[in-house]
């Protein structure tokens, strides 16, 4: 048999010396990925002389200055996951609602402007919306509905779903425009009526795409840190009502980090509250990825 | 399935009910921005003068501008892309032009992925353990770029990735059947076509870093300076950690209430008009291309 001939018979050294670099890059940018993870388990792994994963994850009395401190992290997870709830409950109508406006019914012009200012919407730093929230909505919230502060859950909540849904509009349209035009002309040659397709056609086609960009707007609210910070009130407690305020994990890390010294166990226990906040996100991420997957293949 | 039980008049009703209620959630959102964004124009125009964007703030901030915070958003975010530009684009040169499929890509993917969705207050995190820590940077401009460089450094790599992918196959295999070899065709024909929609993401990013506040809180803001950065070791005061500053911390709340008003309106000027321009650098390459 002739020998075959080599694909790539001789490599010039610029072209070696370019595929070496490029292949550095995508090394370095993977080892930035794992630098992050081994650092955050390193210093998070300090914090397990001074108590344990059990009374970390599921004690709620987290009074870090104290002595001796107490590191229970159950109220900021609790706190996180509220705010986040209510984001959802507020962004999910809204934002899929939106996102249907844009798609089916909104006609080529109003389309073309709107859909731009719903992604510029979305870059709006989240340090001026939690200033709205500190100076308009805590306010108004205080003065019509008579409580203590105005800055809690339904504040945060309501602060972060402006922030998810221009996310999950934006995402969403993109899934509902992929929808086939065929299967949705068959649903009108059938005699459906223009609701009757987007409800029964158009919007399981687009179940995928729609569910992803839930979870994303979602996991966008849980890792938002200025709003919570500004506006969910602040105080490392189980909530009993909308109206009561929390400390979601990522407020608590922003809020004591500066004080704290390296190396202590405190900034090893800001670095387990990291570590969660890691892990949740992650979690959101791969929940969006197997949903995904799941409604293609249904 | 189709319900059958009603006739087509009832049926009407009811889609235009749900049209209706569609229509009204998403025209109020778009209102209620549109407001938002109003209030915060119409507030922050009483506090902006030549005086607030080019001094230094006075008397405890209530009086004096902004400038330091200008300077130093604007080369937190220029910093941070001369971090997430090289590598990012690198990374996605050998993603989409060199990588074949395998464990190593499915890896790098999944990691640069996974990048993408972490919070921006754990990359602080990160950025105080290793860029202010370990490696002894301190609190500076530099700690601030770098950590801020591998925040957006997902965001890059991907809007890169897009592009070099949708330049087509004919361009790659028109240059190679010339003889050229791989890094020619990358360089003088694949990146010519592909870079614009490279640099639009890239300007996405950059209006992402400047707007950022979590990350640089522990890295690389101090609450006033009164001179410009001397050296990348320098703190810098930044837009919005001064909103944040300002709003939340000290005496003098109510009354630099004026100040914190234009400083928003700085900053969403800065990051909405760098995104403005990406969009609409995006819109003219989509009309222009001509494959």
């Amino acid at each position: 048999m002739a020998q075959a001939i080599p694909l790539e018979p001789k490599l010039s050294p610029s072209e070696k010396g370019a595929r070496f670099f490029f292949l550095a890059c995508a090394v370095v940018a993977l080892g930035q990925m794992l630098l992050i993870m081994l650092f955050l388990f390193k210093e998070a792994g300090g914090l397990l002389g001074s108590v344990s994963l059990g009374d970390f994850l599921f004690s709620s009395q987290w009074y870090p200055t104290y002595d001796p401190p107490e590191f229970g992290a159950l109220a900021l997870i609790v706190g996180s996951l509220a705010v986040t709830a209510l984001a959802t409950a507020l962004a999910t109508p809204v934002g899929l609602g939106l996102a249907v406006y844009l798609s089916c019914l909104a006609g080529g012009i109003t389309r073309e402007w709107v859909k731009p200012a719903v992604e510029l919407m979305a870059g709006v730093p989240s340090v001026v919306l939690g200033f709205v929230g500190l100076v308009v909505v805590a306010p108004f919230l205080q003065n019509t509905l008579d409580l203590p502060t105005g800055l809690n859950i339904l504040n945060a909540g309501f602060i972060l779903a402006l922030m998810a849904v221009p996310t999950i509009a934006s995402l969403g349209e993109d899934a509902l425009a992929a929808v086939p035009r065929e299967i949705q002309d068959a649903s009108y040659a059938l005699g459906a009526t223009r609701w009757e397709t987007i409800w029964r056609v158009t919007l399981p086609a687009a179940m995928s795409g729609l569910s992803t960009a839930v979870i994303l707007g979602l996991g966008r609210a849980l890792g938002e840190t200025l709003v919570v910070l500004m506006v969910a009130g602040g105080a490392a407690q189980i909530p009993h009502s909308l109206f009561d305020s929390v400390r979601p994990l990522t407020a608590t890390l922003a809020a004591e980090m500066g004080e704290t010294a390296i190396g202590g166990p405190h900034y090893h226990a800001l670095f387990a509250l990291g570590l969660v906040l890691f892990f949740l996100t992650l979690a959101f991420n791969l929940l969006a990825y197997w949903l995904g997957r799941r409604w293609r293949r249904g | 399935m189709f319900p059958f039980g009603f006739t087509l008049r009832e049926r009407e009703i009811r889609g235009a009910l749900a049209l209706t209620i569609i229509r009204a959630l998403g025209l109020g959102f778009l209102g209620l921005m549109a407001a938002l964004v109003a209030y915060l124009v119409w507030r922050g125009l009483g506090a902006i003068s030549w005086e607030f964007l080019s001094q230094y703030p006075r008397e405890s901030m209530t009086a004096g501008g902004i400038w330091p915070a200008i300077v130093g958003t604007l080369w937190l975010a220029v910093g941070s892309m001369a971090v997430a530009i090289p590598l990012g684009f690198g990374t996605a040169i050998y993603l989409a032009e060199y990588a074949r499929p395998g464990p190593l890509l499915t890896v790098i993917r999944l990691g640069v992925n996974n990048l993408a969705g972490v919070p921006s207050v754990v990359f602080g995190l990160f950025g105080l353990a290793i860029f202010v820590g370990f490696f002894g940077f301190g609190r500076s401009l530099l700690s601030g770029c770098l950590t801020l460089g591998v925040l957006t450094l997902p965001t890059v790599t991907a809007a890169a990735e897009e592009a070099l992918r949708q330049t087509p196959a004919s361009f790659r295999e028109a240059a190679l059947a010339l003889g050229a070899n791989r890094w020619q065709a990358i360089r003088q024909v694949i990146l010519p076509a592909a870079l614009p929609g490279m640099l639009t993401g890239a300007i996405l990013a950059l209006g992402r870093a400047a707007g950022e506040t979590a990350p640089i809180i522990f890295t690389a803001s101090a609450a006033l300076t009164l001179a410009p950065p001397e050296s990348m070791f320098s703190e810098v005061m930044a837009l919005p950690t001064h909103i944040f500053n300002l709003a939340t911390n000290g005496t003098r709340i109510a009354a630099t209430r004026p100040q914190q008003f234009g400083t928003c309106l700085a900053l969403l000027t800065l990051v909405l008009g760098l995104s403005l321009v990406a969009l609409i650098l995006r819109a003219r390459l989509r009309k222009g291309r001509k494959w």
